[in-house]
């Protein structure tokens, strides 16, 4: 193990994935419209503002960024994207979750039954630190491993 | 949260189990962000989503549970603008048919929002809080809106408030009747915890600036001394349109809910710089910042000497002042050439109220009609959501159809000439 991090959880669970990291916010709405439109079965970011994730392939990974920025529509985007199967493992905010977010995650969770694991202020640290397809393990009272 | 004896029953389910969920939904939400409770929605709604596509499912499906449980909205509502304008804007045979697949649930969702409350047919705009559109928050109003550029608007502008709603959430504030009170609800939340100086040589473009504040400040509060120089201290017409457009630059190039001018805006005027948080930021921009941020955009376009198909100006929507300037202000650009009419495909997106009262001035319609120049309702930033659209050679004078897109930036002055000629600036 060689680094533990400990947030505030929002949505619980524990689940390990490979992390895919970004230094900036990503805008929900240019990330992932591409993806859901075409039926995509794999989810790329197309925030083209977001030089660490775009073109990167982001569902089923453990996506560590400070918050996400842009339109209103951002938090059905996630339950949209929840639904179709290309959402991330698990979502690791190194601030404090923005509403848009907390409400994509929690509109999942209530109204559609897809969980999306959710931490925040996790602190900068934990993006300085991770790396693109490290491992990391999240425990269910907002503990994150890297292993 | 403190909850009342009232709010605890429906959220043990008292009321029923889909108002049960929604209470849930927004006990939690608040929860997140510290609300100390409930307030009440005292202005009529505008939700953000406006287009029936397969993709937003869940979204429908949660409408379903909220009719099929007898609930309405409060007051008469508006949303964004529709996705597609077959009638005015041009499509090529294959985008028709890609477009019409992508929206093909658009009726049943407007049958969905008529079932809810809509105000009217004619209540799809991003811009409803003009006069013309008919949902106008008062000073003070407590609002649950989503749409970003309306959201920055109505608490900067008008001074009314309301948290940046995710779509969702917007719904079910409304259908409560409640808002949990955090943030831009709050005298607190609106404090300003950036403050940003503009030394530029003379009145920057809204879009740029937009671009930069927000770029910067990402979800905080800018409070921006110097731009009065430029704007003057009252709230006119033009003044509010320059807000308009700065406003859904700082929305949408990062997060920003509100912003304060400087002996301008209502809360900026009453409480002068005490609006500015203690341990604040500050952001100068000058005009070499803003040429930085300018060139820092990213071409989309795969061949970057195309020439232009398409050139949409009204992302967020025009106010009735803004399209007359327009058809004037190309009018003008071509008759100065001895021109005939525009060189590419222009569309101006307005209220649809707002293009009723444009067509009564008989003058200005003839202008429009004899340079070619199109006028819809249209939402581009949804026409360009179609891949077959998205890979045309767009231009814009939007920064937020430009964050989401593959349009292209220029400023007003370079719009008029890409127009004119139909090729882009040297």
């Amino acid at each position: 193990m060689k680094a533990t991090f400990k947030g505030r959880v929002i949505i619980g669970g524990s689940v390990t994935g490979r992390a895919v990291v970004s230094s900036a916010s990503f805008n929900t709405l240019a990330t992932y419209t591409r993806s859901a439109i075409t039926h995509s079965r794999t989810a790329v970011c197309y925030d083209k503002d977001n030089r660490d994730l775009y073109k990167k392939v982001i569902s089923g990974k453990i996506i560590c960024l400070p918050q996400t920025i842009g339109s209103t529509s951002g938090g059905l985007v996630i339950q949209a994207i929840a639904a179709l199967g290309l959402a991330p493992l698990a979502f690791l905010f190194s601030e404090k979750i923005d509403s848009l977010a907390a409400s994509g995650v929690l509109l999942a969770d209530i109204w559609t039954g897809k969980r999306i694991v959710t931490i925040d202020r996790l602190g900068d640290e934990i993006l300085k630190t991770v790396r693109d397809d490290d491992m990391l393990e999240i425990s269910e009272d907002g503990t994150v491993m890297l292993m | 949260m403190y909850l009342t004896n009232e709010e605890k029953e429906m959220l043990n389910g008292a009321a029923g189990a889909v108002v049960q969920k929604a209470m849930k939904t927004i006990v939690s939400y608040g929860d997140i962000f510290d609300a100390d409770r409930l307030v009440p929605i005292t202005g009529a709604p505008h939700f953000v989503i406006s287009v029936g596509t397969g993709v937003m499912k869940p979204y429908y499906d949660m409408l379903d549970e909220l009719i099929d449980a007898g609930l309405t909205m409060r007051m008469p509502f508006t949303v964004d603008p529709r996705p597609v304008d077959f009638s005015n804007v041009s499509y090529n045979p294959a985008e028709r048919v890609v477009t019409g697949l992508i929206y093909r649930h658009q009726k049943k969702y407007e049958e969905q929002l008529l079932r809810l409350g809509l105000k009217s047919l004619n209540s799809f705009s991003c811009a409803s809080y003009q006069e013309e559109a008919g949902n106008t928050p008062r000073y003070g109003d407590m609002l649950a809106w989503s749409e970003s550029s309306a959201v920055v608007y109505v608490n900067s502008v008008i001074g009314a408030r309301t948290n940046r709603n995710s779509a969702g959430i917007d719904v079910l504030c409304n259908i409560l009747g409640k808002a949990p009170n955090f943030d831009l609800l709050t005298d607190r939340g609106r404090e300003a915890t950036w403050r940003i100086d503009v030394r530029t040589g003379a009145l920057p473009n809204p879009q740029l600036l937009g671009s930069a504040i927000g770029m910067k400040v990402v979800e905080h509060v800018p409070y921006i001394t110097g731009l009065d120089a430029f704007l003057g201290t009252e709230l006119v017409q033009p003044v509010k349109d320059y807000l308009k457009d700065m406003g859904a630059a700082c929305a949408s190039n990062g997060a920003v809910g509100l912003f304060h001018v400087e002996n301008l805006t209502p809360e900026a005027g009453a409480r002068g710089r005490s609006l500015l948080a203690e341990g604040h930021q500050t952001y100068v921009i000058d005009d070499a910042e803003l040429e930085r941020v300018m060139s820092s955009y990213p071409v989309m376009w795969k061949r970057p000497d195309k020439k232009p198909k398409k050139c949409f100006i009204g992302c967020p929507h025009l106010s009735l002042a803004q399209l007359r300037g327009w058809v004037e202000a190309i009018d003008g650009e071509l008759e100065s050439r001895r021109a005939g009419k525009v060189r590419l495909e222009t569309v101006l997106c307005a209220p649809p109220d707002v293009i009723d009262a444009f067509h009564r001035d008989r003058e200005c319609t003839e202008k429009q009609k004899r340079r070619g120049i199109t006028v819809s309702g249209i939402c581009p930033l949804m026409y360009m959501t179609d891949p077959l659209s998205a890979m045309l050679p767009i231009v814009t004078n939007s920064n937020k159809l430009r964050t989401y897109t593959t349009a292209r930036f220029y400023p007003d002055e370079d719009i008029l000439k890409i127009i004119r000629t139909g090729r882009l600036p040297v």
